[in-house]
């Protein structure tokens, strides 16, 4: 057998080749997208975990301020939490609709999606500049540098994928549903619903047990 | 309008860093004004600065590493030969703030802007050809990741001339690294170039995970990848891991430093020993980015210049891949002093010998490889020979040290320099130049001089031990490390010995740079026609030297390890004129260096807390990923009909 040249088709590789021990030969595109975008994604939870683990180590240092159960207004933090809960949802019909090649649908999930992320970072925004109207800023106490740090690093997450929601849907309009404009629709949905976890750990761990002292 | 920058940022009162940064500048200039003269920079642009192609990339990062390290060498002599004149009544001629800066400077430099870009320059160059692919995933993100790794570099020299560099070590504990104790911008050059840098590194660790996880020649199972790539796919698993832990630790002392927060203060509840275990959970398994693919290296050179497979290919694919978990469980190790009591302590110091166990493997793999081969002493066996003894010397002095008891009295100690001295010189120089000039004449199509590069090999190893054997004797006669004046003038003697052992070192470097102008002359006598110089096995060496910008016409079907050794075996070459079929490959992209370009722009205003600028810099980068976000049209085709052409040519 001569070395053989061997087409872009997956099925075009001998099956003796392709036995689920990766040697079927380069990936499809948007796999390696994909894939790539996920690696991409889990370095990102690796950087949440150090903002988690030092919220840990410095959640009881308040230095004689105000404490989280203090400052906390859980009901607010619940429509917050509900918010980005349900733009997910809104992000996941969205993405059903780009698979089917529906722009127009497409659209309005954005639209949902976005008026869902930006209530979530108005009730953030209105809750920090609170506490720090309270004296309750960053530089109070060890606790708080290390609870606007974690929650605003989220909430920046949150902001960045906000704009670039708005890049991606004009290249839907401009562009539309191409094969390209539908691998970064998917990379942004990882990314979307990424942070939906990232903020189960927050509000579970900031806010939940946040009266632990 | 210019923050915290003025003319007094210029260290008119300091001649020395002043007359080595205006000698730097005028190099750069007489270098750039030489290129344009010469017409050269439209080929520059078009060939090299927007490459996207991974071969180029590496070359330009293996440049930068070789650069780099005459800077960081630089460093290191000023501080060996301070040492060995600052005893007894004289002051030598380093004030200690300059000498801070310079050790400070010197560590970062050879972590990250030495071992790093010479590591992932090699990774660039030989692992899509290894692979037998085109090229990596994500090319233009891979230019973007070079030339972020070059304005680190970049920001790191601008501090020589503009401002300071930061006095608190190359790791910056806090509370010194704080705002309170380093109120001038030192630091902060220290934070944002390698918080930018460290981007441009993630990255690539994104990058070469996918392409080895996911794009690999028809038939190369896992089991069939040259070691290598294993080593390759371990350390980019550990840049991905570990990186985001350094730039989430920055992020925290930085705002320490710019917004008064108190995560390492010592007031409002800050906590200094955050600092140690967040920075060694990144620092420890960065020692592992580094040697792991230099073991890589190591083992494609054994079986080459052995004639035989590398022994145990297997055991060499598992004890990497214990390494690369055992690198997460041992950070304490670097603060045993610190207090966290004798269990942590002990478990750390466990966990730290365990490793010694899967680099034993590796060390007898290597040995019995070369065992009854036929062995052929090729500049880079020369290094693999000179490796496996320094390092293994280094090694046992590391398990040495992973005793907590041992480790108190030797911490901070000279002894502990020479350790790590032992182990990364020993271990990722010597791999990296292994590296060099084996892959070297793959890269530019003919091979480098053998005499020059053993007599350099010879004295970097004279030079390297004369170096360093002190300096563990120095430590356990109780001389402390980062020392501005000696106290006790017995220790001189042995100070003079590696100042000598520093310089044979010199001329090592010297001789790596004349091997590199005696091969460039006599080229056309060295030239390597059929692209596989040293009788190779894998599959590199199955096309072309230089390699053609889409590497294989046609791409190879692996059916063993080793798979070029194979086809050569079994005559199953690829036949001389296939079936050729168009080829997509990436178009050149500028993304990359406009995106490096105003991240310096950014970088130096944070630095100097030019707010305006910092904000049109940070705008301005993300203007250009939006642009380059935006094209569809990435990919130009190569027909088949060309293709055909210049494989006949070449």
């Amino acid at each position: 057998m001569a070395i053989a040249t061997i087409d872009r088709t997956p099925t075009a590789v001998p099956t003796e080749l392709a036995r689920g021990r990766g040697g079927g030969g380069p990936a499809t595109k948007r796999t390696v997208v994909a894939y790539g975008f996920w690696i991409f994604i889990l370095s990102d939870m690796v950087m949440f975990s150090a903002l988690f683990a030092a919220f840990a180590v410095l959640r009881g240092n308040t230095a004689g301020g105000p404490t989280g159960e203090e400052l906390f207004n859980l009901r607010n933090v619940f429509i917050e939490t509900m918010c980005l809960l349900f733009s997910s949802y809104t992000a996941g019909l969205g993405a059903l609709s780009a698979e089917r090649r529906e722009p127009a649908r497409f659209l309005i999930f954005a639209a949902l999606t976005f008026v869902l992320g930006a209530a979530f970072l108005f009730i953030e925004v209105t809750e920090f500049a609170g506490m720090v109207a309270k004296g309750a800023g960053p530089s109070r106490s060890a606790f708080l540098s290390a609870f606007f740090t974690l929650v605003g690093t989220h909430g920046v997450h949150v902001a960045s994928g906000m704009i670039a929601l708005i890049y991606l849907a004009a290249q839907v309009i401009v562009k539309g549903l191409n094969a390209a404009v539908l691998r970064r629709l998917l990379c942004w949905s990882l990314f979307w619903h990424a942070l939906d976890i990232v903020w189960v750990g927050v509000f579970t761990l900031v806010y939940l047990m946040g009266d632990w002292h | 309008m210019l923050g915290k920058l003025s003319l007094a940022a210029i260290p008119l009162d300091e001649p020395l860093p002043l007359i080595s940064g205006a000698v730097v500048v005028l190099i750069i200039l007489a270098v750039l004004a030489f290129i344009t003269i010469k017409g050269w920079v439209p080929y520059l642009w078009r060939e090299w600065l927007t490459s996207v192609d991974h071969k180029r990339i590496g070359v330009m990062y293996l440049t930068l590493g070789l650069i780099m390290l005459l800077r960081g060498y630089a460093d290191a002599i000023m501080m060996r030969t301070q040492q060995a004149i600052a005893v007894g009544g004289s002051q030598g001629y380093l004030p200690p703030q300059h000498f801070d800066q310079i050790f400070s400077a010197h560590g970062t430099i050879m972590i990250f802007f030495v071992a790093m870009p010479l590591v992932i320059g090699l990774m660039n160059f030989v692992v899509p050809l290894q692979l037998g692919v085109r090229d990596v995933a994500f090319p233009v993100l891979n230019s973007v990741s070079f030339w972020l790794t070059a304005s680190g570099a970049l920001l790191i020299n601008v501090s020589l001339v503009v401002g300071v560099f930061s006095r608190a070590t190359w790791w910056g504990y806090p509370p010194l690294s704080g705002l309170a104790f380093s109120p001038d911008v030192g630091v902060d050059y220290y934070l944002w170039s390698l918080q930018i840098s460290g981007v441009g590194t993630l990255l690539t660790g994104v990058n070469f995970v996918t392409t080895i996880l996911k794009l690999r020649a028809p038939g190369m199972t896992y089991f069939r990848m040259p070691v290598f790539c294993w080593t390759a796919l371990a350390a980019n698993l550990l840049i991905v891991a570990a990186f985001p832990v350094l730039t989430a630790t920055f992020i925290m002392l930085l705002l320490d430093r710019y917004l008064g927060m108190h995560f390492f203060t010592n007031d409002f509840g800050g906590n200094q020993m955050m600092y140690p275990n967040l920075f060694w959970a990144w620092g420890h398994p960065e020692v592992y980015i580094l040697v792991l693919p230099a073991f890589g290296i190591f083992s494609e050179i054994a079986a080459t210049f052995s004639g035989k497979g590398l022994f145990s290919y297997r055991s060499m694919v598992w004890a990497t891949l214990g390494i690369c978990i055992l690198s997460f469980m041992v950070w304490l190790h670097h603060f045993f002093t610190m207090g966290a009591g004798a269990d942590v302590n002990a478990f750390f110091g466990i966990m730290s010998s365990i490793i010694a166990v899967p680099t034993g493997v590796k060390i007898f793999n290597w040995l019995f490889t070369m065992f009854r081969g036929k062995v052929e002493f090729k500049t880079p066996m020369v290094w693999l020979v000179a490796f496996m003894i320094t390092f293994v010397l280094g090694g046992m002095t590391g398990v040495l040290l992973a005793v907590p008891p041992v480790d108190f009295v030797l911490h901070n100690s000279a002894f502990l320099v020479a350790h790590f001295h032992n182990v990364i010189i020993g271990g990722v120089v010597f791999g990296a130049f292994a590296g060099y000039a084996y892959w070297f004449p793959k890269a530019f199509g003919f091979t480098l001089d053998e005499r020059w590069g053993k007599a350099s090999i010879w004295f970097w190893v004279i030079g390297f031990y004369l170096a360093f054997v002190p300096l563990y004797m120095l430590g356990l006669m109780g001389m402390t490390r980062r020392l501005q004046h000696i106290p006790d003038p017995s220790w001189q003697p042995l100070l003079l010995v590696a100042e000598v052992g520093a310089i044979l070192v010199f001329c090592g470097i010297l001789c790596q740079i004349i091997q590199l102008y005696v091969s460039i002359r006599t080229r056309e006598q060295r030239r390597d026609l059929t692209g596989d110089p040293w009788n190779g096995r894998t599959l590199e060496w199955s096309t072309t030297s230089p390699p053609p910008a889409y590497n294989f016409a046609v791409l190879p079907t692996v059916e063993t390890i080793d798979a070029f050794w194979h086809m050569k075996r079994t005559g199953r070459r690829p036949p001389v004129e296939p079936a050729y079929e168009a080829i997509e490959v990436p178009r050149n992209s500028p993304a990359g260096f406009i995106t490096a370009f105003f991240a310096v722009i950014m970088g130096f205003s944070l630095i100097w807390q030019i707010w305006w600028l910092a904000i049109l810099g940070f705008v301005a980068v993300a203007v250009v990923i939006l642009i380059a976000g935006w094209s569809t049209d990435r990919e130009h085709e190569i027909s088949a009909a060309e293709i055909a052409q210049m494989e006949r040519a070449g």
